[in-house]
């Protein structure tokens, strides 16, 4: 699948900068490479998950602060 | 001994170390892991093992709730923090002692004092210990924070009280960004630490880490000796001396007599470390923060006094009086230690969990490896990322640095990006040999490095 955003590292997935923002991304958004759809969290420091593909955003795979593997699906888009 | 069964609140490299202490002691230990290190070394080492819940740090190591449960449930009465986690919480303590449970610690009243920054300051000055130029107490007016500031003289630093370990700081370089600063401090301090008030000290350029280890029982007071922690990296400690290279003898006496003063002035209990900037071109120190617990880099003490710090603090909680004469404490040669984190330093640092497919563990004289390794360990990416930790002692410097060199190189771990290149690059550096640094010399030499192999590959 070509059409999806990956996590390129192990950790806990957050959908929002911080919690009292909102989310970066809902369904239905304009993705465009480099747009930030995410942070991962590990090892106690925050990255930022950025898309290499644009799109619009299908539906989240995982949910706000749900553990993820390296590799792991985040997003779909279409 | 007092203490019958030991539970060990942490995990990682300081968990195995606390088990190791207890076992040497002949006390039995219980080893509580979240659901994420039900497979650690330390719960493999210890007597009995305990799960207090799912893998966030705050539903597990930092649940104070679930870890007294723990204790009930396996019959421990007492309880090891270890570093980090719930080990500088007065809250936690004084939970476990109405639990009628012993917490390897000082008391809940010294935690309080010390863990309020402008308040230990405070504290120093009356003890009559050199104190970093700055307020005295916290300042809640940001204006008058501002006019003392400029009598200080800028750069100055704004600290939260209720921060440490270098949270919650900013530096201000000039008077018109000064109170932006001290607000964003400020709020940043009330989120993170629920109390927003800030001091300010002046900043000392060129300034060495130097901290003093300690030991007390409630009555007396001993000093172990002082180490050296001023290669940093984000305000992290990456290697430690013991001692101090920096030091002429009349300065390193006045040194840890001070931190013995303070402790005594507090009436206390356990192991601690009182912490310093030394301003190497005058030769005198100044008091930044004590830390009221074990600290990552205590087995350069141990390398050169030959004491169990660990074995000591348990000791002191069951309610043995100190064994110690401060004579008795005695220094021999040089230690240094360094710290593998699972972190690449070829990409910036980027932490990097994951599972250790092969290792080997250097040895021989002089060596010591405190790790939390073993191959076959998948290192969880829920927590912080220090490995384990390289100790040598030599009869030199240059011995202990020689040693080091010798030790790297027989340290093999697979599978995962360590911190150990950073080291052997470093040990080729004439300034660590030299020895001529300061804080912020570690970030300097790395970012001329980055520097240096853009240059050699453009594009």
């Amino acid at each position: 699948m070509d059409n999806v955003i990956r996590s390129r590292i192990p950790g806990t997935f957050y959908r929002r900068p911080s919690p009292e923002e909102a989310p970066y991304k809902e369904a239905g958004d304009r993705v465009v490479t480099g747009d930030v759809i995410g942070l991962i969290e590990v090892m106690k420091t925050f990255h930022e998950v950025k898309s290499e593909i644009d799109g619009i955003v299908e539906r989240f795979e995982v949910e706000d602060a749900d553990a993820v593997m390296a590799g792991e699906v985040l997003v779909v888009l279409r | 001994m007092r203490i019958r069964k030991l539970l060990i609140a942490n995990r990682g490299e300081i968990a195995v170390r606390i088990v190791r202490a207890a076992r040497d002691l002949g006390v039995p230990c219980v080893q509580v892991h979240s659901a994420a290190d039900s497979d650690m070394l330390a719960v493999k080492l210890a007597d009995e093992s305990i799960e207090i819940g799912p893998p966030p740090a705050s539903k597990s190591y930092l649940n104070a709730g679930a870890i007294l449960t723990a204790a009930r449930e396996t019959g421990a009465d007492a309880i090891h923090p270890g570093y980090g986690f719930l080990a500088e919480s007065a809250k936690f303590a004084e939970a476990c002692s109405d639990a009628g449970l012993i917490f390897v610690g000082p008391s809940p009243e010294t935690i309080r004092l010390m863990g309020d920054k402008a308040a230990a300051r405070r504290q120093a000055a009356n003890a009559g210990v050199p104190t970093v130029p700055g307020s005295e107490g916290v300042i809640e007016d940001v204006d008058e924070v501002a006019r003392l500031a400029d009598d200080l003289g800028f750069p100055v630093m704004i600290k939260a009280a209720a921060g440490g370990g270098g949270r919650g700081i900013r530096i201000a370089t000039h008077a018109e960004s000064f109170t932006t600063l001290a607000i964003q401090a400020s709020t940043e301090a009330r989120s993170a630490f629920g109390d927003g008030s800030l001091y300010i000290e002046k900043v000392i350029p060129g300034a060495r880490h130097i901290e003093v280890q300690i030991l007390g029982d409630g009555r007396d007071v001993i000093h172990c000796w002082e180490r050296e922690c001023t290669l940093q990296r984000r305000r992290q400690k990456v290697w430690e001396e013991a001692r101090s290279p920096a030091l002429d003898d009349a300065t390193r006496e006045a040194l840890c007599h001070s931190a013995t003063d303070l402790a005594q002035s507090v009436g206390y209990s356990g192991a601690g470390t009182v912490e310093y900037l030394f301003d190497e071109s005058q030769g005198r120190f100044h008091f930044i923060e004590m830390n009221t617990r074990i600290q990552v880099e205590h087995p350069t003490t141990e390398m050169i006094t030959g004491l169990d710090l660990v074995a000591e603090m348990i000791c002191i909680a069951g309610g043995r009086p100190l064994q110690h004469k401060q004579e008795d404490v005695t220094s021999r040669g040089h230690a240094i230690e360094v710290r593998l984190n699972a972190e690449d330093p070829e990409n910036d640092f980027m932490p990097n969990p994951g599972t250790v497919s092969d290792m080997v563990v250097p040895d021989g004289p002089g060596v010591r490896f405190d790790h939390m390794l073993y191959s076959g360990y998948q290192v969880p990416p829920f927590y912080d990322s220090l490995l384990g930790k390289l100790i040598v002692h030599g009869e030199t410097r240059d011995h202990a640095l020689a040693r080091l060199s010798r030790a790297l190189s027989e340290l093999r771990i697979e599978g995962i990006a360590t911190t150990r290149p950073l080291f052997v690059d470093l040990l080729r550096e004439c300034p660590i040999g030299d020895n001529a640094i300061h804080t912020g010399w570690l970030e300097e030499w790395l970012a001329m490095k980055r520097q240096k192999n853009e240059e050699a590959s453009p594009g």
